[in-house]
């Protein structure tokens, strides 16, 4: 960090143009919109796609999603599932355990847009304060999810759930829920840096335990070209995730980021001017990683080029 | 900088700074699960006037097993339902209908039971008519203009099951002396609670309503025993034989507890016993003093 940094993204976008140096930003925001998209063509034009909501849906009338945390939430409150929702939950399972559990959390959940903006805005104004919360809260906060219909036999955490709450408001209206989503917002932006979506929310906290094992993730394949400018870093949603990977060459850690952390938004594959990140197969990264010569990087580079 | 990160990173944390923070957290999340706790219990509670869609399990259970998806919703073709928005005094996200504005249109299939993916609308439930959303009411019986000796019966026309959930009782108009009043009765063990009665009512604010059932109604005593019952059951009276009750009357007269009152047997006008003058009871005893 010696040199006096450029703003954040500003040499990607020399070196690479600034359609490149926001590819998959963008890829995650038409996603996102997408996924609205489908469920608001029926009750805006008639045309039904998607019915319901990201708690569960049926596309076309054949195919069910389920949330798997809403669902685990119901039957530790005493419920039994119908065949409907439980395929809809093996589909969700299976996707996210393929992509990556917290793919949810930068493609498809709409509260990713509103932290975006407060994490982009906190850049922008150069605001900073210590963070209070530890990034583990969200795992007692998912336990505390789980305990509560427990104890009360009611899905307790539905009442308050901005994620829910912020979806089912687009598609059937809003209420006061946009209270929940400033609330969100101005957490993010003065109380604690990715706050909500990394500290507190317990379903991107569960997404995270199911995308452990996801071959799906980024690499740093390129790890040696890396100049130090910290633009992933400061992107980075999850930025303790990079470092291991990126900066572990010597400790002989792979270049795969191997935290269930990261949400797979490839936002560090955007900035980076040098290149240095890529989408990757994390166990084929691994088969690599074991006898890392130079020439198996290039083998390396080429395979993920052609993936 | 990033060096020094790195090497308070390698030191790690020690037991007293990961015990301390382990406690902080799960203090600060516990409270955090009793304040959801006791606002849920709060935030729960239905409003009398919100009414489930058919096939709802009782409140409790529902809040259980409703995942707020609102497939139900869509697939009302009616489009009465709704969910519940953070603000309403439904709980968020679960669906109710309004009677008043929209009611229970009572498809025969109704379709948005089997688009619950979670059995909080009963799949059990195939036939409408045994659907119980709540029970309509007649809640005010000074508006109701029926009480008015008004004819209306629009409760009792627009009912789904018309004359076995809502009937009319003919009963005298005391204040004309010689109409009728056809007051409308809601009959429990018909009403579905659909609410088509509290949508047709005349009135500007609706004397008949649906309520949750256990609001609306009484319930009896466990240990209560209604005796004619009883005595039907067991074909006789069960504490003593019944006596017959003796009035001590004239020969010629008898009476009637139930209605008709004394009842004179008399053949012909001579024979009556009781003289048609008052006077001639009163005086009983005294003649030729």
């Amino acid at each position: 960090m010696g040199k006096t940094p450029l703003p954040v993204g500003v040499e990607a976008i020399e070196s690479k143009g600034w359609l490149k140096a926001h590819q998959w930003l963008i890829l995650r925001r038409l996603s996102q919109l997408l996924v609205i998209g489908l469920f608001l063509t029926g009750p805006l034009a008639g045309i039904w796609i998607a019915k319901g909501n990201l708690a569960y849906s049926m596309t076309l009338d054949v195919l069910p999603l389920t949330d798997p945390h809403i669902l685990l939430q119901s039957v530790l409150a005493g419920v039994n599932p119908h065949r409907d929702a439980i395929v809809g939950v093996v589909i969700v399972l299976v996707f996210y355990l393929l992509v990556g559990g917290r793919v949810f959390c930068s493609w498809v959940c709409p509260v990713n847009m509103v932290t975006d903006l407060a994490s982009w805005l906190r850049r922008k104004l150069g605001l900073r304060s210590a963070t209070p919360l530890s990034r583990s809260t969200r795992y007692w906060v998912l336990g505390l999810t789980l305990v509560l219909p427990l104890a009360t036999g009611s899905i307790v955490w539905e009442l308050f759930n901005p994620v829910s709450m912020a979806f089912r408001g687009i598609v059937f209206g809003l209420g006061m829920a946009w209270v929940l989503l400033l609330g969100v917002f101005l957490f993010d932006l003065f109380v604690a840096r990715e706050g909500w979506c990394g500290r507190l929310c317990p379903v991107g906290a569960f997404y995270s335990l199911l995308g452990h094992w996801s071959p799906v993730r980024v690499t740093a394949v390129q790890r040696e070209k890396c100049d130090d400018c910290m633009d992933c870093f400061a992107v980075c949603p999850e930025s303790q995730v990079i470092k291991p990977a990126l900066k572990g060459a010597k400790k002989g850690i792979g270049p795969v980021i191997d935290f269930a952390d990261c949400t797979n938004c490839g936002r560090c594959i955007d900035v980076c001017a040098e290149d240095v990140f890529r989408f990757g197969n994390r166990y084929a990264e691994e088969k690599h990683n074991l006898s890392e010569t130079s020439e198996s990087r290039d083998q390396q580079n080429r395979f993920i080029d052609a993936a | 900088m990033r060096h020094s990160v790195e090497k308070s990173k390698d030191r790690g944390v020690s037991r007293r700074q990961f015990i301390g923070q382990t406690l902080k957290t799960a203090c600060g999340v516990g409270l955090m699960g009793m304040g959801l706790g006791f606002y849920s219990k709060q935030a729960s509670t239905l409003p009398a006037m919100a009414v489930r869609p058919p096939g709802a399990l009782p409140e409790d259970e529902f809040l259980g097993a409703c995942i707020r998806c609102g497939a139900c919703v869509r697939d009302c073709p009616y489009d009465i339902l709704k969910l519940g928005q953070l603000g309403d005094e439904v709980p968020t996200g679960t669906p109710y209908f309004s009677a008043r504005t929209g009611p229970c249109e009572m498809c025969e299939d109704i379709p948005c039971i089997p688009v619950c993916p979670t059995n909080a609308l009963d799949h059990a439930l195939t036939d409408i008519n045994e659907a119980r959303m709540g029970l309509a009411v007649v809640v005010d019986q000074e508006t109701c203009i029926a009480f008015l000796g008004l004819r209306c019966e629009v409760c009792f026309n627009v009912c789904p099951i018309r004359g076995d959930a809502i009937t009319l009782d003919y009963q005298h108009n005391a204040r004309s002396g010689k109409h009728a009043l056809f007051i409308p009765i809601v009959h429990s063990d018909a009403c579905t609670g659909c609410g088509l009665c509290e949508k047709a009512c005349i009135l500007d604010e609706a004397a008949i309503k649906v309520f949750p059932t256990h609001l609306a109604k009484g319930e009896l005593g466990k240990h209560y025993r209604l005796g004619w019952e009883e005595k039907e059951k067991a074909g006789g009276s069960l504490v003593a034989p019944d006596a017959k009750h003796e009035y001590h009357l004239p020969e010629g007269v008898r009476y009637d507890l139930q209605g008709k009152g004394l009842i004179l047997d008399a053949k012909s006008g001579d024979e009556i016993p009781v003289s048609s003058n008052p006077l001639d009871t009163l005086n009983r005893g005294l003649e030729g003093k």
